[in-house]
């Protein structure tokens, strides 16, 4: 036995270690051993979920850096157009969609989600060390395309990660606080490259030599601190050990006692795409597909605050930052909530906070007041729905498709956003800017209640295995 | 508990070990990035400073304002790095006259001077300025993005271009926004993606229009680039500020530029491959009378800026050098390409003809 929980060592010893506590079916009463403790323990977000925001926060310094500063460098240092790079960007939207299902599938299928983002940091950081010799455009498309290959495989394994050493009762609060840490190096990545700027007009170098240092401690922090989790291995041991444990036959009308050390090297219940099947996944992806729809880039509200009034305009650049810190501060709380409400109801109703800034947006009162609320909403919206998302995929799927389940999920909000971008453009252009952004209001305004009534009672808080009955 | 707890203690001793040597090489990874990275920061800082104070080595007389001069952007390594300065229009690589204005991209008609700027700090912003001759602000608005493009009309309008940039991974690419202003700051068009596009006559909107590199035919008239990736087209259009339309000329042409007797445009032609996913510009003429293009690929190089025309015979534009990119040299080409291209005036960017 010793073998198989030296696989799982740290945190991911945890959920084994604690699973008599927080195995829901349980018939008996809950051991009377330490039952503070455990609750203090289910209230405190495990540390390899901090870790891996630490990762998160540090590959979001390293990227953010380098993405604020790559037009100017391509402009001011390589005497280029933006338009030129205005290619490139367009080149990749789609390519690191259909990555995200990738990363996912591979993770799931080998059971190994930390190597699967470990690969993903791994190309990321590879290619900061490019952008010190890159000195063409090609060259730099190729390693921006790299860069968003890499952020596209990581992303669902890391959840997947996260999940799995994560309590099930608090998954909200766990994707809450590694999204406030990504969201953290995420704002203080410009700040940094432009401070550097400040201080070193040409200081291009210096940037890439700062980026591909916080991407290296980034991917250091996840292989050397992030303990190897199997979340599909952790699950069958919870499963079968704890039923030994407590003295049952090892399974209820399975055949599984038999192929046992088979069936564990294999890692448990194998990968099957039949999880696309379930009432209750396909639910999820058509809300999350239709309220993608209705959310169009925040670009969008960026321009008509900008072109209503001037205060907008001076600080562009920095509307952006306003954004994201609103995210960062409030996404472990909307987390929280989600964990307290329902993760279901909250990303759902989190949208109505992005029909509240597109309101403000579209408003005709311009100055600082409404650019700021503005802002405000789009950042509370972001915290009730991105990491919300994932916390609701991984609770409804089986943990053998979690990976994969997570990354399909981005995959069709990230998909129908852009679906919603490109619609939303053409609204703008035929109807003005202001009346475009009433419409959008107006329909989330109807779809919001629409998909609260689809997920209504509960429908998305996962079935009885990983939720405790009593939280 | 049972029995196979003693094992499992092991394998726990075992694994905490592991845990505190991974830490400890986390914290030793730490430390060496950490030194390398403000080793390299610092050294960098000081080598900049030191850059910045050295005199830039380049003749400067005084005067030259005062007559027929080429105002531009001097690139010239040191600290009159990034002023606007002049030289005589009959002696373009002689010296320059450099004034303490730091600008981005720079227009001037000799009494009014536009100057588009990058405010740098922590929180860095962009702002276009309007000076008088006596190089003193009369007028300032915040740009959205990159200085890109700056245009001054002899009936003072002022046509900026700034990149707006997508600065995460979650927004599209980016977009250029294009406006008209008058010298005394206020807004004459609004962002020209607004005006209503004419294609063939019939009205189109693609969602991706974009539209840069405004030359002026008179107060209400003017040449401009509108570009649609989803429609395929780069097209020059003709604007009209009055009916606030964009009316589609000829596809292919990017970033035209009025010769002084408003006979022909100077462009950059994609010479790329069709497929190809950067472009390669080449200067090129289209005379208005004929629709009929020049290519001049007597220049080879690839050349990204908004031609001037230093007379009706020859045009001028930026190049980086390969070796410094943060050096310049504005470049000169026969109209009719009949000669390969020149330096014209060294060490300098965005130039714009006082006559």
């Amino acid at each position: 036995m010793s073998g198989l929980v030296r696989a799982v060592p740290g945190d991911a010893g945890q959920p084994i270690r604690t699973a008599p506590e927080a195995t829901p079916q349980t018939p008996e009463p809950r051991p009377p051993r330490r039952p503070d403790a455990a609750r203090r323990r289910a209230g405190r977000v495990p540390s390899t979920v901090v870790t891996l925001g630490v990762v998160s926060f540090l590959t979001d310094v390293s990227s953010e850096a380098v993405t604020a500063i790559l037009p100017l460098y391509v402009t001011a240092a390589l005497g280029l157009s933006v338009v030129a790079y205005g290619v490139v960007d367009g080149l990749v939207q789609g390519a690191g969609a259909l990555v995200r299902v990738a990363g996912g599938w591979v993770s799931d299928r080998t059971d190994r989600p930390k190597w699967v983002a470990a690969v993903g940091y791994g190309l990321s950081a590879l290619t900061r060390v490019g952008l010190l010799f890159a000195t063409g455009l090609p060259a730099i498309a190729s390693l921006v395309v790299t860069d968003r290959v890499g952020k596209g495989v990581r992303t669902a394994p890391r959840d997947a990660l996260i999940a799995a050493a994560a309590n099930p009762r608090n998954l909200g609060r766990s994707f809450g606080v590694h999204r406030a840490l990504d969201t953290a190096g995420a704002a203080l990545g410009p700040l940094l490259a432009f401070a550097v700027l400040w201080a070193i007009p040409d200081g291009w170098t210096t940037i890439f030599v700062i980026s591909l240092g916080a991407a290296v401690l980034g991917v250091g922090a996840l292989v050397l601190l992030v303990p190897d989790l199997r979340p599909r291995q952790a699950a069958w041991l919870r499963a079968h050990r704890t039923r030994q444990d407590r003295g049952l036959p090892k399974c209820k009308g399975c055949t599984c006692d038999a192929p046992g050390a088979a069936a564990l090297t294999a890692g448990g219940r194998p990968f099957s795409w039949s999880f696309l099947r379930g009432g209750a996944t396909v639910r999820l992806l058509l809300v999350a597909g239709v309220l993608g729809l209705l959310t169009v880039g925040d670009g969008f509200v960026y321009l008509a605050l900008q072109d209503r009034d001037g205060f907008a305009t001076q600080w562009f650049p920095l509307l952006y930052v306003g954004t994201n810190a609103v995210y960062m501060l409030l996404a472990a709380p909307a987390g929280r909530l989600a964990d307290r409400l329902g993760r279901a109801r909250v990303l759902v109703w989190g949208h109505a906070l992005l029909a509240g800034a597109y309101v403000c947006a579209a408003a005709p009162f311009s100055g600082a007041a409404t650019t700021v609320t503005a802002l405000v909403l789009l950042g509370a919206f972001y915290a009730t729905t991105d990491g919300v998302l994932s916390a609701l995929t991984s609770a409804l799927v089986p943990t053998a498709v979690r990976g994969t389940a997570i990354g399909t999920a981005q995959t069709v909000t990230a998909v129908a956003r852009m679906a919603a971008s490109a619609g939303f453009g053409v609204l703008w252009y035929a109807t003005g800017r202001v009346d475009a952004l009433w419409i959008a209001a107006g329909a989330l305004l109807v779809a919001v209640p629409v998909c609260a009534y689809l997920v209504r009672g509960g429908r998305l808080e996962p079935a009885a295995p990983a939720e405790e009955t009593t939280a | 508990m049972s029995a196979d707890d003693a094992p499992a203690r092991l394998g726990d001793d075992r694994a905490q070990r592991s845990v505190v040597r991974r830490r400890a090489a986390f914290a030793v990874l730490t430390l060496v990035v950490l030194a390398g990275t403000v080793w390299y920061g610092v050294s960098e800082l000081q080598r900049a400073r030191a850059e910045q104070s050295a005199p830039s080595q380049v003749d400067v007389a005084d005067g030259i304002l005062d007559a027929p001069h080429v105002l531009f952007r001097s690139t010239a390594p040191g600290d009159l790095y990034g002023h606007a300065a002049a030289v005589a229009l009959d002696d373009l690589s002689g010296p320059r006259e450099v004034t303490s204005v730091v600008c981005d991209r720079v227009s001037s008609d000799g009494t009014t001077t536009v100057c588009l700027r990058t405010d740098r700090g922590v929180v860095t912003t962009y702002e276009a300025e309007v000076l008088d001759a006596a190089w003193r602000t009369t007028a300032t608005w915040p740009l959205p993005g990159i200085p890109s493009r700056a245009r001054l009309s002899p009936d003072g309008l002022v046509a900026t271009t700034a990149f707006v940039t997508g600065h995460s991974y979650s927004q599209t690419g980016f977009s250029t926004e294009t406006t008209v202003h008058r010298v005394d700051g206020t807004d004459v068009s609004g962002n020209l993606e607004d005006f209503t596009l004419l294609a063939d006559g019939e009205r189109v909107a693609p969602v991706d229009r974009n539209v840069w590199g405004v030359t002026f035919v008179d107060a209400r008239h003017f040449y401009a680039t509108v570009q649609s990736r989803s429609l395929g087209h780069t097209w020059l259009v003709r604007g009209d500020l009055e009916e606030r339309t964009l009316v589609t000329v000829l596809d292919g042409v990017e970033c035209p530029s009025l010769s002084p007797d408003g006979t022909r445009l100077a462009f950059k032609h994609d010479a790329a491959p069709a497929g190809s996913a950067t472009a390669h510009w080449t200067p090129a003429v289209l005379d208005l009378a004929s629709l009929e293009v020049t290519v001049l690929d007597a220049e080879e190089r690839n050349v990204d800026d908004q031609i001037t025309w230093l007379d009706d015979a020859t045009l001028l534009y930026g190049l980086a050098r390969d070796d410094e990119p943060e050096t310049t040299d504005v470049w000169s080409l026969p109209a009719d390409g009949t000669a390969p291209p020149e330096v014209a005036i060294p060490q300098a960017w965005s130039p714009s003809v006082v006559r």
